[in-house]
């Protein structure tokens, strides 16, 4: 039973050294005060252990020195630690140019992934070792987390909004994947694995599965099936905006101010069309709400949209 | 000793009808009203703990359902951190003390404090309600959309039970905060003062000024899931993390309105433990109002991973170092205050030795959650949980039992069981540390919180856990007892049992109900202990 009980995590990503570093260094600190401090309450405790019931204690009333000194060093300490922990932040918080992109969408009690080329899997994740991999997230319902523990990797997967996370796995093996944001009845099962696979493996994967065409292409299909290149038309003849070449450019909104077109917007203008109105269109579009398109099916139209850009899969695989 | 007696008039004889306690503007038994009240809700509390970590003992979900397993852990968290820990010191120790320690007749709003324990109560029952109706299963956090949209539970009568409680923090607050400044005895400036008003001080002011967000917090959430108006729902634009900016600006500083009252009381127990003055007074004085400051600007550190921007993330990381520094301070004054002390080994120190080692762990755990990379990995884990539990258990009940302690035979005007009291603060403090220290490797490890079921290489840390918790249950029951039996068997206490100072041991015990005959004259600074005897012994 002993035997099976690990006290750290596997370490399977890059950034997975990089985390336990900082850990081993504040345990360091963290048992040297701790064990300072207790030394000092058990040896004043022996040694000036009260001898006759009327004893009373020296009348000191303090030290300036004492305390400019406990108050300067444990502040230089604890700034150390904020810039260490800042810098593995930053390293976390921006992916490499190059990224294997996946799509991830979690609801209750599931996580579904869709690769680019069309793969769908649930609650397993199949990617190749030694690659940067960037999940574009977003949820159906409330919010979920998705935690990988041996990659030391997490963010909360927010209903409306596309968070992203990046790691490069560095071992092929199963990992845990677990829902850390309390999502109701069913949050404990809301687990899953993360396969890391070697290059012919993951190849050999790839193929094997039953692929009903890229994401993009199933985004060019529904684009034509809701009509929407009656008016988004690649010669600007049309009524909305021309989308050749926008997704990643800035656009100066009716209100004057600007946005960039990314994941967010591209939803929101789907979602909620009358919200951010390209400057120099009439707010005509009609909304879409789930009912209409899923939250997959803005992915896919998502990805249609990047992929109508002029310089074609820039950051796809 | 021979010659201590029961004075022959004081507040617990003064009348013994239902209607004298219901009805009493007495701070004292208002004290007593507040220490039943806490009490009840610990152990209902408690009884939950107890129950999830019997489910946790084995990977499997297979003791409770997950969706009893949901309404256990947020009942314990609500009944624990709204009903216990935060009335617990300052309303059972502060309102007894507080009129007290300054030398006044009562707090300077007798019946708006009667008034705030009623609120209390009224809050605590619509909570239990929800509870007996069925329950809630949205974690005390209460994070929308899943509390405005998804849950199914009785989130409204729970959400109104913490809104009505919360006014009676507000008002007991208030009521410290005027008492303070109004009615100090002649001579009682505000650096004679025990260093436990200051923190009583420091905590009412965030009471004050926090306790109304989380107040309009919660009504948003009941108002959202009544009339759906969408200010945490994207599908109309609402913003979800919205609700935990709002929700964090209050239970953030609520954390130091837990541990701060403790750290007061902790200051009272070193000095009669020592009976020295604590260490470097005005710097942990001031501590306590840096913490109460600086506890309104780090909520942020709650949302590392939930979609806040890098640079808040940095921003709330480097506020967070900042605010463990005054905590730092009085831990490092506590400690050297028992350089060349006459330093006691009788019960209400062994709490106080037990808060500072835990408070410490806590605290320095705290680094680990502030670095903002780490907190990534760790955050939403069991690592939390024993974080945070270190602070609030490790630190405030043994604050509170600690203080209990010291001043139960005021309170009583009789004596525990020395010994029984020694044995179960050790019981406790063994019982505390294998339920809580296992979760911290777990959390490293990855087992996330608020799980009903998980992987079976999670069970020796989650068994070690659970055999500490029924110790740690077995702890809390035994000063229950000897107390109760004291109430009639203990022995007499006397006016001043330790030999302290301080104004409250220079009256009988228990005290009349005026507290002082005539008001005292203070002419003298605080923890003022004779000078040494020296002793003969080696």
């Amino acid at each position: 039973m002993w035997a099976g009980t690990p006290l750290f995590p596997e370490r399977a990503s890059t950034m997975a050294w990089r985390v336990d570093a900082l850990y081993f260094f504040l345990i360091a600190i963290a048992v040297f005060f701790s064990v300072l401090i207790a030394s000092l309450i058990v040896f004043y405790a022996v040694r000036y252990h009260r001898q006759t019931p009327d004893a009373v204690g020296a009348r000191i009333h303090g030290g300036l020195a004492l305390e400019i000194g406990w108050t300067v060093g444990p502040l230089l300490l604890t700034m150390v630690i904020f810039v260490w922990g800042a810098s593995v932040y930053f390293a976390m918080a921006r992916p490499p140019d190059e990224t294997l992109n996946i799509y991830v969408v979690g609801k209750q009690w599931m996580w579904k992934f869709q690769h680019l080329d069309g793969q769908r899997e649930i609650n397993e994740l199949h990617v190749p070792v030694g690659r940067p991999v960037k999940l574009i997230t977003t949820s159906e319902d409330v919010i979920h987390d998705f935690f990988v523990p041996a990659f030391r990797m997490k963010a909360d997967v927010i209903p409306g909004r596309y968070v992203t996370l990046w790691f490069e796995p560095t071992k092929p093996g199963r990992y845990h994947l677990f829902c850390a944001e309390y999502c109701g009845t069913r949050h404990s099962g809301m687990i899953g694995e993360i396969v890391v696979m070697d290059a012919n493996a993951y190849q050999a994967w790839l193929s094997g599965g039953a692929s009903e065409g890229s994401l993009a292409s199933a985004g060019a299909k529904l684009f034509a099936d809701l009509a929407c290149n009656t008016c988004h038309r690649p010669d600007a003849q049309g009524r909305g905006p021309v989308l050749e070449g926008l997704f990643g450019k800035t656009v100066t909104l009716t209100t004057g101010e600007t946005v960039t077109v990314d994941e967010k917007y591209v939803r929101d203008s789907i979602r909620m069309p009358a919200a951010q109105v390209a400057a120099g269109f009439q707010p005509i579009m009609p909304v879409f709400p789930e009912t209409l398109v899923s939250e997959e099916q803005l992915l896919e139209l998502i990805e249609y949209i990047k992929s109508l850009n002029a310089l074609p899969q820039v950051q796809s695989r | 000793m021979a010659t201590v007696a029961l004075p022959p008039r004081h507040y617990l004889n003064n009348g013994y009808g239902i209607a004298s306690w219901l009805l009493t503007r007495d701070h004292k038994r208002i004290a007593l009203l507040y220490l039943a009240g806490v009490t009840f809700f610990f152990f209902l509390g408690g009884a939950m703990a107890v129950v999830m970590r019997l489910e946790l003992a084995t990977p499997a979900g297979d003791l409770v359902t997950d969706e009893t397993y949901n309404r256990l852990f947020t009942m314990h968290g609500v009944l624990m951190v709204f009903f216990f820990l935060i009335p617990a010191i300052p309303a059972v120790l502060g309102n007894f003390l507080v009129p007290i320690m300054i030398g006044a007749k009562d707090l300077a709003f007798p019946k708006l404090n009667l008034f705030s324990w009623y609120i209390y109560m009224i809050g605590g029952l619509f909570t239990v309600y929800s509870l007996v109706t069925g329950g809630v299963d949205t974690g005390w956090t209460f994070y929308a959309p899943f509390s405005t949209v998804s849950s199914t539970s009785n989130v409204i009568s729970t959400a109104l039970g913490i809104f009505i409680t919360g006014f009676s923090s507000i008002l007991t607050g208030l009521n410290f905060i005027v008492t303070i400044h109004r009615m100090r005895a002649p001579g009682m400036t505000w650096f004679r003062m025990p260093l436990f008003l200051w923190s009583t001080y420091a905590t009412s002011l965030i009471n004050v000024l926090g306790t109304p967000v989380i107040a309009i917090t919660i009504l948003l959430v009941a108002a959202e899931r009544m009339f759906h108006f969408g200010f945490f729902d994207p599908r109309v634009g609402g913003d979800p993390v919205l609700f935990q900016h709002l929700f964090w600006f209050y239970s953030h500083p609520a954390v130091y309105i837990m541990v701060l009252p403790a750290m007061g009381v902790v200051s009272e127990l070193v000095a009669a433990g020592c009976r020295k003055p604590v260490f470097g007074y005005p710097f942990v004085a001031f501590a306590s109002l840096a913490i109460a400051v600086l506890g309104f600007l780090v909520w942020g550190h709650h949302m590392f991973v939930a979609g806040e921007s890098v640079y808040s993330a940095l921003i709330f990381s480097i506020l967070s170092f900042l605010v463990a520094i005054p905590s730092a301070v009085k831990v490092f004054n506590w400690t050297a205050t028992m350089y060349k002390g006459s330093v006691s080994w009788e019960t209400p120190m062994l709490y106080a030795y037990g808060f500072i080692g835990l408070f410490t762990i806590g605290g320095l755990t705290g680094l680990f959650l502030a670095a903002v990379g780490l907190d990534v990995h760790v955050t939403d884990t069991y690592f939390v949980i024993a974080h945070f539990h270190y602070i609030m258990v490790g630190g405030t009940i043994m604050g509170y039992l600690g203080g209990l302690h010291y001043w139960w035979p005021k309170m009583s005007g009789r004596l525990y069981n020395e010994g029984l009291a020694k044995l179960s603060a050790g019981i406790i403090f063994v019982g505390f540390n294998l339920t809580f220290f296992p979760q911290f490797v777990l959390g490293y490890l990855g087992m996330p919180r608020r799980y009903h079921a998980y992987p079976p290489e999670f069970q020796v840390l989650n068994v070690l856990s659970s055999a500490g918790a029924s110790i740690l249950g077995v702890g809390y029951l035994i000063p229950m007892l000897y107390m109760l039996w004291s109430l009639r068997y203990g022995r007499l206490a006397g006016a001043n049992p330790w030999g302290a100072v301080g104004l409250e041991w220079t009256i009988s015990s228990p005290p009349p109900t005026e507290n002082f005959a005539e008001t005292p004259i203070v002419s003298w600074e605080p923890y003022e202990y004779a000078p040494r005897v020296e002793s003969h012994v080696a």
